[in-house]
C-alpha cells in the first residue's frame, strides 16, 4: 500500500483513493473545490516518488516540471512525498470592487500587489485567507488595471456566499494560476469567431471578444449568450455598445422562456446559433459555461463543420464540497 | 507485435501519409460516425476530448501506425457497449464509415481494402467474443 508523506506525517493511501481524499480523510485542510481535474485548485508539489501522468492533465509546462500536480486526479503507485504549493506559486490581491451585474451576478474585481500576466478568457483559482478555493474565469483584459471575475450566487456556496454578502473591498486574496487554453491567440485576424455561452460562461467570452478586437481581429466574430430567463442575462448595455462600436462584432442573447424576453431571442441557445449558419467549417469556436451546455453545443458545432481542434470549451464543473 | 508485420504495417501507414493523414481524417471520419443514426447513440454523453484521442489512436492503429492496442485493451474498451448491445452490424457501420471518409479523402482503394482488414483484425475483440 503506497504512503503519503506530508509535512512530517505518514499517511497509507486506501484502495483507489486519491492524495486528496486521502489527506482529507487523515484532517488535512487541502484547498480543493471542483475534485475532477479541471479547476486545479488542489494543486500540490509531488517529490521523491511517481507522478501518474494523469494528475498532471492541464497543468503548464513549467508546473509539471518541477512536480507540481492534482492532488484529486493523483492515485498513488507508489510512495510519494507531497508538499503544499508554495507562496511562489500564489499571487497576493485585494478585493478592489464589488459590483452587482444582476440579481444573481456579482464583478468582483481584483487587484494585485505584482504584475500578473494571462491571456482574457484563462481562470485563477481564488483562495480566502483561510485557504477555501474555487476557480473563476477572469473576465479582463491583460492592460485593464484590475482582474475581473464573474461569480455566480450558488444556494449554499461557501465562496460565493461570502463573496457576495460578506466580503469588503481591499480584503486580501491570494490567487493561483492562470491556467487554461481557452483565449485568442492572434494567427489568423480573418477566421470567423463564434462565442458561446450561458451564464457566467460569458466572463471568459467577455474578455476574448474585447480581447480579439483590441488585437485587431478583422473577420467576424459572433457572441451569443443565453440563459432561462431576461433576468439572467448580464452586460446587456456594454456588449450593445462594444457591437456598435465594431462593424465585425455581432451580440446575440437569447432566453428559453416565452414572456417578455426583453429583447433577447426567445428559444435554445444551440438552435438559434445553428439556424443561423450552413456550415462552420473554417470557424474556431468558443464554449463555456454550464458543463452539459458545453459538451452538447461543441459536439453539435463539431458536426455543423467546426474542426474539433478549433474549438476550445471550457466546462464550469461546480464544487464538489459546497 | 511480429517483425514481418511490422515491416509490412510501417509500409501502409507511410503510404497513407503517416500522422498528418491520421489526423485529417479523424474528423471526417469522427463526423460520420456520431451523425450515422445506427451506432450514434453509443456516443451519446461522451467526452469529446477523450473521444477524439481514442479515434486518433484507433485510426492510427487502422493505418498500420505505432500503437499499445492489445487485443485485452480493445475487449476492456468496448465490454460497457456490448453489454447496451453493441455488435455485428454496428461494427460492420463503423468499417463502413471508415472506408467513406478514406474514399472522401482520395485514399486509393487498395489501401482502404488494407486498413478495413486490419479494423477487421479487431472485430471479436471489440465484440468481446
Amino acid at each position: 500500500m503506497p504512503t503519503i508523506h506530508y509535512a512530517g506525517q505518514d499517511f497509507p493511501v486506501g484502495k483507489g483513493e486519491s492524495v486528496l481524499d486521502c489527506l482529507l480523510r487523515n484532517g488535512i485542510a487541502l484547498s480543493h473545490s471542483c475534485k475532477a481535474g479541471a479547476c486545479q485548485s488542489c494543486l500540490v508539489k509531488g517529490s521523491g516518488g511517481t507522478v501518474p501522468e494523469a494528475a498532471q492533465r492541464g497543468l503548464k509546462d513549467t508546473l509539471r516540471a518541477q512536480g507540481y500536480f492534482l492532488a484529486c486526479s493523483c492515485r498513488p503507485i507508489g510512495d510519494i512525498t507531497v508538499s503544499p504549493v508554495g507562496s511562489a506559486e500564489r499571487t497576493r490581491a485585494r478585493i478592489s470592487g464589488l459590483e452587482s451585474l444582476n440579481s444573481d451576478v456579482l464583478r468582483v474585481r481584483l487587484r494585485t500587489d505584482t504584475p500578473f500576466s494571462y491571456h482574457a478568457g484563462q481562470f485563477v483559482s481564488l483562495f480566502r485567507e483561510d485557504g477555501l478555493a474555487r476557480s473563476y474565469s477572469l473576465a479582463s483584459v491583460p492592460h485593464e488595471n484590475d482582474l475581473e471575475l464573474h461569480v455566480r450566487r450558488i444556494s449554499g456556496g461557501a465562496m460565493s456566499g461570502w463573496l457576495h454578502h460578506q466580503a469588503l473591498p481591499d480584503t486580501p486574496v491570494w490567487l493561483q494560476g492562470p491556467s487554461g487554453n481557452c483565449f485568442y491567440a492572434s494567427g489568423n485576424a480573418d477566421e470567423p469567431l463564434l462565442l458561446a455561452g450561458t451564464g457566467t460562461g460569458l466572463a471568459p467570452l467577455y474578455g476574448i471578444v474585447r480581447s480579439a478586437l483590441q488585437q485587431g481581429h478583422r473577420g467576424p466574430i459572433w457572441l451569443f449568450h443565453g440563459a432561462l430567463a431576461p433576468s439572467g442575462l448580464y452586460l446587456i448595455r456594454e456588449l450593445t455598445e462594444l457591437a456598435r462600436d465594431h462593424a465585425n462584432f455581432h451580440y446575440v442573447r437569447s432566453v428559453l422562456h416565452d414572456g417578455d424576453s426583453g429583447g433577447a431571442e426567445v428559444g435554445e441557445l444551440d438552435k438559434c446559433i445553428l439556424d443561423r449558419f450552413e456550415s462552420l467549417a473554417g470557424w474556431k469556436g468558443y464554449v463555456c459555461g454550464d458543463p452539459a451546455l458545453v459538451n452538447s453545443l461543441r459536439r453539435k458545432l463539431f458536426l455543423a463543420g467546426m474542426a474539433s481542434k478549433a474549438i476550445y470549451a471550457d466546462a464550469f464543473l461546480p464544487s464538489a464540497t459546497p | 507485435m511480429e517483425p514481418v508485420l511490422a515491416t509490412h504495417e510501417a509500409t501502409l501507414y507511410a503510404q497513407l501519409g503517416g500522422e498528418a493523414a491520421v489526423d485529417a481524417a479523424v474528423d471526417v471520419f469522427y463526423r460520420k460516425v456520431l451523425s450515422d443514426k445506427r451506432i450514434s447513440s453509443f456516443f451519446d454523453g461522451v467526452d469529446m476530448d477523450r473521444q477524439a484521442a481514442k479515434q486518433k489512436a484507433f485510426l492510427t492503429m487502422a493505418f498500420g501506425g505505432p500503437h499499445n492496442y492489445s487485443g485485452a485493451d480493445m475487449r476492456r474498451g468496448h465490454q460497457h457497449l456490448v453489454a447496451r448491445g453493441l455488435n455485428d452490424s454496428h461494427f460492420d457501420a463503423v468499417v463502413e464509415l471508415l472506408g467513406q471518409s478514406l474514399a472522401e479523402l482520395g485514399v486509393a482503394p487498395a489501401l482502404i481494402a488494407q486498413v478495413a482488414a486490419i479494423a477487421e483484425s479487431t472485430r471479436n475483440d471489440v465484440l468481446n467474443r
